[in-house]
């Protein structure tokens, strides 16, 4: 960590970039937060550790519109988002310095029991330790390192970067499940048994919008669900349906863009797994359009801004 | 939820492209073709104008089925735009079944502006299959009907 | 003092569901939420913080509030029907009935929002002491004591009963019909847990989390701080913090179309969204650093400046725990406690 706050520092001191775009220290070991930083008194207060999921590339969209380059730490799953802002213009790749941090996995404090945590260890980078010591209010525990990563760790994409300035930092690749296993089980299931699923998680969604607002692929200057012209608003929430059009709509929004960083399962406050949406398009589209993975190549067609005259009908072969 | 009422009639919403599908519909209505009073058409200027909002408001506002037609594969007026709309449609009917909604009640037909027979056929199959799935209860807003 | 056995808890929910409805925390898809109890329900009384704050059961997210139809020619106006079964909430901790308190002050002074006046009236609160605090948790500073909660009944959880203390005649009331349940008993186990949770208190890492330069006097004096520049930069703009709140109480008013007329609803609003206060001229606050600061100095500004120095905070720590960007207001408190700004 000391090696990417000495490398900042002098990036910021050499004048090539004008900020920096990292994770900050918060409260308790869990909670940093995304941050700026301007001076090399301010990065004191960098941190880079096991808890640091979230993914920096969508500050990058406002960060371009400001003078001078910004120096961003991208861990390998975040570069294929920042990647796809290139793609849709959204981000301008000359403001933006990017050095490539190595990652081992992240965590998700609340498979430790996060509101009774005082502090972890075995979380820092790069010397994080195969068991995390953890000490909560009401006495310490040891949990595996795999046991607490975030859902999408154990679905990895990879430890290459694709897109990167310099390096710094090993990378581990944690994939130890099928990234489709989840949505071919709920395939498999009977439509009352999907409905019953389905309607069991989106009925705790509370509307917060916390999965669009931190979606990078969800970047619409003005979003559908807060047009004051459009009566399913984004803020009522009556149970019946408008949290299943939500959650269609937006998941279908960013089918094709979607590079599956799984932000969105991250930060639901009641749980919902969100990514379910989005693999389903995923796998749909690499079943019936051939494999992609957006965010990989730049000027690759996007599966829905392009065809073929022999592609599958709609609803063939379903059921 | 199938319903016993013999007399239980479906709300059906067609989007039909202004090109092929509403001439067909039109040719349908001069040659005398009978297709059932339920089917509610809205014209839109290509099927691929159609995105998944508009099938879902369609459900949400109490429709029990809703289908899509446009000109065939290679006769888009537009020359291209179907194409978009039956990858759009694929996915958004692959969701669908995913999320439980009984399939069926969702379909895509291409029918050209020749073609009043095949609207016409095409509709009254449609409505029978969607009369035997009964209302649509999953995808419908239950504010009003309560 | 009352006590029942917690074997014996289904009996006494059931027994309160006789008469009335029953809110509780309910365990569902892997999240435990205040919900109506139903037979078979998953009741969840050892979670801490329910992920919503109970304050639906006043104030729902989104309640009809009348509907307008035309039929013939007529034009009809039904006004929703107050509130009329009695209700209990279950369960709530010392945060969240004193959230209600702040509830209170919005809804029941003039004008009396009428809805919000008859659930009230007709809702009865057993709250329930928090036997293991949580580090976000930090009530203490609002002069909270979360071993000896408010409401109209206070229950404790120690060894193999619930203990039961009427508070109020709406507790008195209810604790008579349910006598054949409780059994009556000294309160030596009361003692004991409270004096264990105290104990547990003087650990929370947010004890003596001080208010220094908030409160009325802050509102002229922080609102152009250049501080708020610092600190919102991470907001997403999301209304994750304002919908788990106990005390946020904005919302919008619109109408639903049924095809022959309107719906009226009123639904939470959050003060992070762009559309918030959304007006014929345009928005109030048209950056989030604008909005960003509206919602910390409304809680910690300008309702105590309105209601005798009441902060609508209250601890309880729900959005420290589910902000995506972990930022919350224990941060603002303190940045501005620190700076002294």
């Amino acid at each position: 960590m000391q090696e990417l706050i000495h490398r900042a520092k002098s990036l910021l001191e050499s004048g090539e970039v004008s900020r920096v775009l990292g994770w900050k220290k918060g409260e308790n070991v869990f909670d940093v937060e995304p941050a700026f930083f301007a001076t090399a008194e301010e990065l004191e207060n960098f941190v880079y550790n096991g808890f640091c999921g979230a993914n920096l590339s969508k500050y990058m969209i406002e960060a371009s519109t400001w003078e001078g380059k910004t120096l961003v730490f991208l861990k390998p799953c975040d570069t294929y988002s920042f990647n796809q802002l290139c793609k849709e213009h959204r981000i301008d790749r000359e403001k933006a310095y990017i050095i490539g941090v190595g990652c081992k996995g992240k965590l998700k404090a609340e498979k430790l029991g996060a509101e009774n945590i005082l502090d972890v260890q075995g979380a820092g980078y790069p010397d994080c330790s195969d068991t995390l010591k953890v000490t909560t209010l009401y006495g310490e525990q040891e949990v595996a390192y795999k046991d607490a990563m975030l859902e999408r760790c154990h679905v990895c994409k990879g430890k290459e970067h694709q897109v990167y300035d310099e390096l710094i930092g090993e990378s581990v690749d944690t994939c130890d499940a099928d990234r489709f296993a989840e949505v071919a089980k709920i395939e498999a299931m009977s439509p009352e048994e999907k409905f019953a699923f389905f309607q069991a998680e989106l009925s705790k969604c509370i509307r917060c919008n916390a999965c669009r607002n931190v979606c990078p692929a969800c970047s619409c200057r003005k979003c559908i669900f807060d047009s004051t012209k459009f009566d399913s608003n984004q803020k009522a929430n009556t149970t019946s349906f408008e949290e299943k059009m939500f959650h269609i709509i937006r998941a279908f929004h960013v089918a094709g863009r979607c590079t599956d960083c799984g932000e969105c399962s991250r930060v639901c406050p009641q749980g919902i797994p969100l990514h379910l949406f989005n693999r389903k398009f995923i796998k749909d589209i690499n079943n019936l359009y051939g494999e992609y993975q957006a965010g990989v190549d730049i000027d690759a067609k996007a599966p829905l801004t392009s065809f073929r005259t022999d592609d599958a009908e709609p609803g063939v072969g379903r059921g | 939820m199938p319903v016993n009422n013999e007399n239980w009639k479906p709300t059906i919403v067609a989007f039909c492209c202004n090109w092929c599908s509403y001439a067909g519909a039109d040719l349908a209505g001069s040659s005398r073709l009978a297709y059932p009073a339920d089917v509610k058409i809205i014209k839109v200027p290509c099927s691929c104008r159609v995105n998944p909002m508009f099938i879902l408001r369609a459900f949400e506002k109490g429709a029990d089925g809703v289908i899509l037609c446009g000109c065939h594969p290679g006769d888009c007026h537009y020359s291209t735009g179907n194409y978009y709309a039956r990858r759009r449609m694929t996915l958004l009917f692959s969701m669908l079944d995913y999320l439980g909604i009984e399939e069926g009640r969702t379909r895509v037909e291409w029918v050209s502006a020749a073609e009043g027979v095949k609207f016409s056929e095409t509709m009254n199959s449609f409505v029978e299959k969607v009369r035997t799935l009964g209302p649509s209860v999953r995808l419908g807003d239950l504010r009003c009907k309560n | 003092m009352y006590r029942i056995a917690k074997a014996n808890l289904n009996a006494l929910y059931a027994a309160i569901a006789a008469s009335k409805e029953l809110y509780l925390p309910v365990r569902s898809a892997g999240k435990t939420n205040f919900a109506a109890w139903t037979e078979g329900a998953e009741v969840d009384l050892d979670t801490l913080k329910t992920v919503r704050s109970p304050k639906d059961a006043f104030f729902p997210q989104s309640e009809n509030l009348y509907t307008c139809d035309r039929t013939d020619g007529k034009i009809s106006i039904t006004p929703e029907a107050l509130q009329e079964k009695p209700f209990v909430v279950f369960g709530m901790k010392a945060c969240d009935v004193r959230g209600v308190a702040v509830l209170d002050k919005v809804f029941l002074s003039e004008p009396v929002d009428s809805y919000y006046a008859a659930r009230r009236e007709k809702g009865i609160i057993v709250s329930l002491a928090c036997s293991r605090p949580a580090v976000s948790c930090f009530c203490q500073t609002f002069g909270i004591d979360c071993a000896a909660p408010e409401g109209d009944v206070a229950t404790w959880m120690a060894g193999e009963y619930l203990y039961w203390l009427p508070q109020s005649e709406k507790g008195e009331a209810l604790t008579a019909e349910l006598a054949a349940l409780l059994e009556e008993t000294d309160d030596a186990a009361v003692a004991e847990e409270k004096a264990s949770i105290a104990a547990i208190c003087d650990r929370l890492p947010l004890k003596g989390l001080s208010l220094e330069n908030w409160g009325a006097a802050a509102a002229d004096k922080n609102f152009d701080s250049p501080l708020w520049e610092q600190l919102y930069k991470p907001c997403l703009a999301c209304g994750t913090c304002t919908f788990v709140c106990p005390t946020c109480q904005c919302y919008d008013i619109k109408d639903y179309s049924t095809g022959t007329g309107v719906q009226r609803f009123r639904c939470w609003d959050s003060c992070m969204y762009s559309d918030f206060t959304m007006m014929a001229h345009g928005n109030n606050r048209t950056s989030q650093l604008q909005r960003f600061r509206q919602r910390f100095m409304h809680k910690l500004a300008y309702f105590p400046a309105n209601n005798d120095g009441m902060f609508s905070c209250v601890g309880c720590g729900r959005c420290v725990d589910k902000c995506p960007s972990h930022l919350n207001i224990v941060k603002v408190i303190k940045a501005f406690g620190k700076e002294g700004v």
